[in-house]
């Protein structure tokens, strides 16, 4: 047992979820993304959700981090319950407690990376300065690019600071090596094992790389709208070692 | 319906609101071609319509008294048609319960019979006969005014006589379309009319029997006016004629020639301005519409469609865009041709008939015009998408690269949040759409400025016309000039506190080939109710001993200047023929009037100190037992109140200005609402997926609409002054446009009209944006995450 998982065997759930369902209505045709989700994100954790495409895992990452609205179930955070808050309630959830990591990276073109940051921590209450979460991700020497200057993986990066920057308790990760080629994608992953470790970010990654899933402290299964099995790993795989 | 067909009108629904806010400017801009185009054409063809139909004459000529017996000499000179001598007389009338006087134009006509020229439209009532010397025929508009028929009676003093006439009959008459009375400024008809008697009738009252004062002459299809008058002049000279005019010259339809002119003017400046937008907005547009769609096209190319398929697609899209615009336009335009015609022939032109057919002409103008400018604007954008190779138009284009910029990178820049710094290089990295949309929110702004600004000039010219250079209640007219010492006669009329003599001569000034006739007003040295003020200095000017004090626009036609000697031809008395030297110029924005010591011009003249107008200071509650004064009086030929004149002068005016405020307003907001409209969207659809991330980091929709509109708003707020400087432009170049002799429209614009305009804009603007900021909130945060850009 790592000192990671030994510390999260007495650590609190920082995130809980209570029978979540989400149904989406397009067209004539009802689809059941999620069918009765139970989970608890505890604090410092990293955790990774696993599933083919169309099991469910965005659309439970999208309710945890506040973007969407389960139909049924609740969200507690820290004893509130965000799944029946209103729009602005939302939005100062994710503002003051949750870092985003896209696929896409989706950065603001007209901003270096500096300010891609910057514009986090300008309405965060407690953040980073923006250089050194760009330290951290080890993008130091690329400060004052702007996006279309950078690589895919140096993107990425800047997208991680982003979402670091602010010292958020939980950082969600969908597909955030989805776009990039094998080299770059353990660079980044570096970079959110290294947040997990050093700062203690709780952390959500959503992958159909069942590689990633040896870097987590759990590993949570879903398929067709549900957990189907969660695994516990006596060993945490540091980044580098990965391979695919 | 080919499934390229369904794509089109698939793309049009979704982008509706672009679609529709590019067919209101294109739709102005059809409008106002349609509008001023077909108002042009109706007022031309009334106006020689009703001219061909009552044979209104071609030249025009008086003189003191010639014999009928020249009347057969005249019309054998080659070239003449036809003939008509009359006698016409200016002549006080009082009409039972309207205290104010009244003068009226006394005109022969032949006794039961149409004149052979300028004929009357009998519009009620009959002809006059030829046994009862006291009927009369009056034109409509002076009836309707004060509600008179036939039957009713009215006085005039004929030759210091009074008499009773009996209304006959009601009538309109080509030469009087317009009908201004002498010295006044615009038409009065209450206070002016026209009174048409047998020729016997009153050739008797003023004893020219055997005689006329005043001739007509219509012309053979294509015949040369000049060498006419020419002859007539010499045969005329010793009967005292002053110098016969064309039609062109004739004071009514000089009115009529130029209110077309003007509509000229207008639908050459102002629906270029419209369509160049328009242009514009069609570009912005479709660039955007391709830019989405470049995938679309790679496939279409893949499967085989040629780059000519392609090209008309999107010239299809712009093709229906013009549609919207051009029906909308159509309309509007009709509708307000129609209006506006009606206006004119309701307040200042009186036909017998309205011909208001818009010819296809206006239509097919308006729409090829704005076609044509849609394409311009479009070429660009379907060059770009035909060019596209199918290969590269598959992947999706290389990001934009932005560059730090002098604003976000200097020590200022410091100080500037994230959101400050996007908009601002946005605007660096678009710079040419940044400056259209500047320019298209500064054409509004300049184009309200213009329409606002009307009310300021007007009031300036007023102030300028009827304060500081009139002082007198009422200018009286004689019939004869009188001897100086008579002005103390006026002194003595009840209600009088002050008055002063002046009079005006006729003249020639020539400055070697250059010739104008006028006058030249001659004042006392002292003058206080009839100042001469320039408003250049703002300041009264003294009347010299000796010389001319002359108008700018005079001075500049004969190209002098002060301290020049001009030869001045007088035209009555014994017409000597004088050097006089021009002490000053000043400047005024009615006619162009000379002003001498009337001392100075008595001496010049060789006459016995003379006077012909009386401008007196009124005690104002004695004002009606005046009025029943000066209307006994035989001698008088003109009445100008000036208060009167004033309240006619708005209340005409006012009228026209009205309805060009309101549609320049309405258009104006078009424009703004248009421009804003489109690039607010246009914004938001390029990067709708940069605000849903930062909406999704947690900016609240307040803060990306900061982004989004704090963009659109500094080109606002750039373009707000800059349209400023545009509107001062476009008044200037219209100004310009109304440089004429008679009048001049002074370039004087309030602060609170920059004000006003602005606030008008930034209200427009404000609408767009809501319309926007209501997508913003309506963003899909989660759909953006997912998709590559």
């Amino acid at each position: 047992m790592t000192i990671a998982s030994a510390a999260l065997a007495h650590s609190s759930p920082i995130l809980t979820a209570l029978g979540l369902t989400k149904v989406y209505k397009s067209g004539l045709v009802e689809v059941r993304a999620l069918r009765g989700v139970d989970f608890e994100l505890m604090g410092g954790e990293m955790v990774v959700l696993l599933g083919p495409s169309g099991s469910g895992k965005s659309t439970l990452l999208n309710i945890l981090g506040g973007l969407d609205l389960p139909t049924s179930g609740q969200v507690f955070f820290d004893g509130h319950d965000i799944s029946s808050a209103d729009d602005a309630a939302l939005t100062r959830f994710r503002r003051d407690h949750v870092g985003f990591v896209f696929q896409f990276y989706n950065l603001i073109p007209s901003l270096t990376a500096r300010e891609n940051v910057a514009l986090v921590t300008e309405i965060a209450p407690n953040p980073l300065d923006p250089a050194d979460a760009l330290a951290l991700v080890g993008l130091k020497e690329r400060i004052d690019h702007f996006p279309a200057q950078l690589s895919g993986g140096e993107q990425q990066r800047v997208a991680i600071a982003r979402a670091i920057a602010k010292q958020p308790e939980i950082l969600l990760c969908d597909e955030p090596t989805g776009a990039l080629d094998h080299e770059t994608g353990i660079l980044v992953l570096e970079a959110i094992e290294q947040v997990n470790r050093e700062l203690g970010t709780t952390t959500a990654v959503i992958t159909h790389n069942t590689v990633v899933a040896d870097m987590a402290d759990r590993v949570l299964h879903i398929a067709d709208g549900s957990i189907s099995n969660i695994v516990i790993n006596s060993e945490r795989c540091s980044a580098k070692e990965l391979r695919w | 319906m080919t499934a390229l067909n369904h794509k089109l009108f698939r793309d049009l629904w979704r982008m509706r609101g672009q679609v529709l806010a590019v067919g209101m400017v294109i739709a102005s801009g059809v409008a106002t071609l349609v509008m001023s185009v077909s108002t042009q054409e109706a007022l031309t063809e009334t106006s020689q319509a009703y001219y061909e139909r009552y044979r209104f004459g071609d030249i025009f000529a008086t003189v003191t008294r010639a014999p009928e017996t020249l009347t057969s000499r005249i019309a054998e000179l080659p070239g003449v048609q036809a003939v008509q001598t009359r006698v016409s007389r200016f002549a006080m009338i009082d009409v039972e319960g309207f205290t104010e006087p009244i003068i009226g134009q006394l005109t022969s006509v032949p006794e039961n019979r149409q004149p052979e020229l300028n004929q009357l439209v009998l519009r009620s009532g009959r002809w006059v006969s030829l046994s009862d010397h006291d009927e009369v025929i009056i034109n409509e508009p002076f009836a309707d005014k004060h509600g008179l028929v036939p039957g009713d009676y009215l006085s005039a003093i004929m030759n210091g006589k009074k008499r009773q006439l009996k209304i006959v009959g009601v009538a309109l008459s080509p030469e009087f379309i317009y009908t201004m009375a002498p010295g006044a400024l615009l038409p009065d008809d209450k206070r002016f009319g026209i009174f048409w008697m047998g020729r016997e009738a009153l050739a008797a009252a003023y004893d020219l029997d055997g005689a006329f004062n005043s001739i007509s002459l219509s012309l053979l299809r294509g015949v040369q006016p000049e060498p006419v008058m020419q002859r007539l002049d010499t045969m005329l000279e010793r009967f005292g004629g002053v110098s016969s005019i064309t039609r062109d010259d004739q004071i009514s339809n000089w009115f009529v020639m130029n209110e077309i002119e003007q509509l000229k003017t207008m639908s050459a400046i102002l629906p270029t301005i419209f369509l160049s937008v328009a242009a514009f907005l069609t570009n912005m547009v479709l660039a955007r519409l391709i830019a989405t769609e470049r995938e679309e096209i790679g496939l279409l190319k893949a499967f085989g469609y040629s780059s000519l398929h392609i090209g008309w697609q999107y010239t299809k899209f712009v093709l229906v865009l013009c549609l919207v615009g051009i029906s909308l336009g159509w309309v509007l335009g009709g509708l307000l041709g129609r209006y506006n015609t009606e206006l004119y022939a309701e307040h200042l032109f009186k036909f017998p008939l309205l011909i208001y057919q818009p010819s296809l002409h206006a239509f097919v103008i308006g729409s090829a015009v704005s076609i044509f400018a849609a394409l311009l604007g479009a070429l660009a954008a379907v060059r770009k998408a035909v060019m596209l190779p199918p290969a590269e138009a598959m992947i999706p284009p290389a990001p934009p690269i932005y560059r730090r910029g002098m604003l976000t990178d200097t020590a200022v820049s410091r100080w500037l949040d994230q959101p400050t710094r996007i908009a601002l290089r946005q605007i660096g990295r678009w710079p040419l759409r940044s400056m259209f949309t500047g320019i298209g929110v500064a054409f509004s702004v300049g184009l309200l400025v213009m329409a606002l600004q009307w009310e300021d000039s007007i009031d300036h010219l007023a102030d300028n016309y009827f304060v500081n250079s009139q002082k007198q209640d009422i200018s009286v007219g004689l019939t004869e000039k009188e001897a100086l010492r008579s002005i103390h006669d006026f002194k003595r009329i009840p209600g009088v506190l002050d008055a002063e003599p002046s009079r005006i001569v006729s003249a020639d000034f020539r400055v070697g080939t250059i010739v104008h006739r006028g006058g030249i007003t001659a004042i006392q040295a002292d003058s206080r109710l009839q100042p001469i003020y320039d408003d250049n200095s703002h300041s009264v000017l003294p009347v010299p001993p000796e010389g001319l004090v002359m108008a700018t626009r005079l001075a500049q036609k004969l190209n002098v200047n002060a301290g020049d000697v001009i030869w001045v031809e007088v035209l009555e008395g014994r017409r000597p023929t004088l050097q006089v030297p021009i002490v000053k110029v000043f400047e005024t924005y009615i006619g162009m009037p000379v002003f001498m010591d009337l001392n100075a011009m008595n001496r010049l003249l060789k006459e016995s100190p003379r006077l012909e107008y009386a401008n007196l200071l009124i005690d104002e509650g004695k004002q009606s037992e005046f009025f029943s004064y000066l209307k006994e009086m035989p001698t008088v030929s003109s009445v100008m109140v000036r208060q009167t004149a004033i309240d006619t002068f708005y209340e005409t005016v006012a009228q026209t200005m009205l309805f060009f405020t309101t549609i320049f307003t309405g258009l104006a907001a078009a424009l703004a609402f248009g421009v804003v409209y489109n690039s607010t969207r246009i914004a938001l659809s390029e990067r709708g997926r940069e605000l849903a991330t930062l909406r999704v980091l947690g900016f609240t929709r307040g803060e990306i609409s900061y982004i989004l509109l704090g963009e659109v708003s500094l080109l606002i707020i750039l373009g707000l002054p800059v349209g400023c400087a545009a509107g001062w432009l476009l008044s200037w170049l219209i100004a310009s446009n109304f440089d004429t002799e008679l009048f001049r429209i002074p370039l004087a614009i309030r602060a609170s009209t920059y004000g006003s305009s602005m606030l008008l804009i930034l209200a427009s603007a404000a609408v767009s944006a809501a319309l926007v900021r209501r997508r913003v909130d309506k963003l899909d945060l989660i759909r953006v995450l997912k998709t590559r850009e």
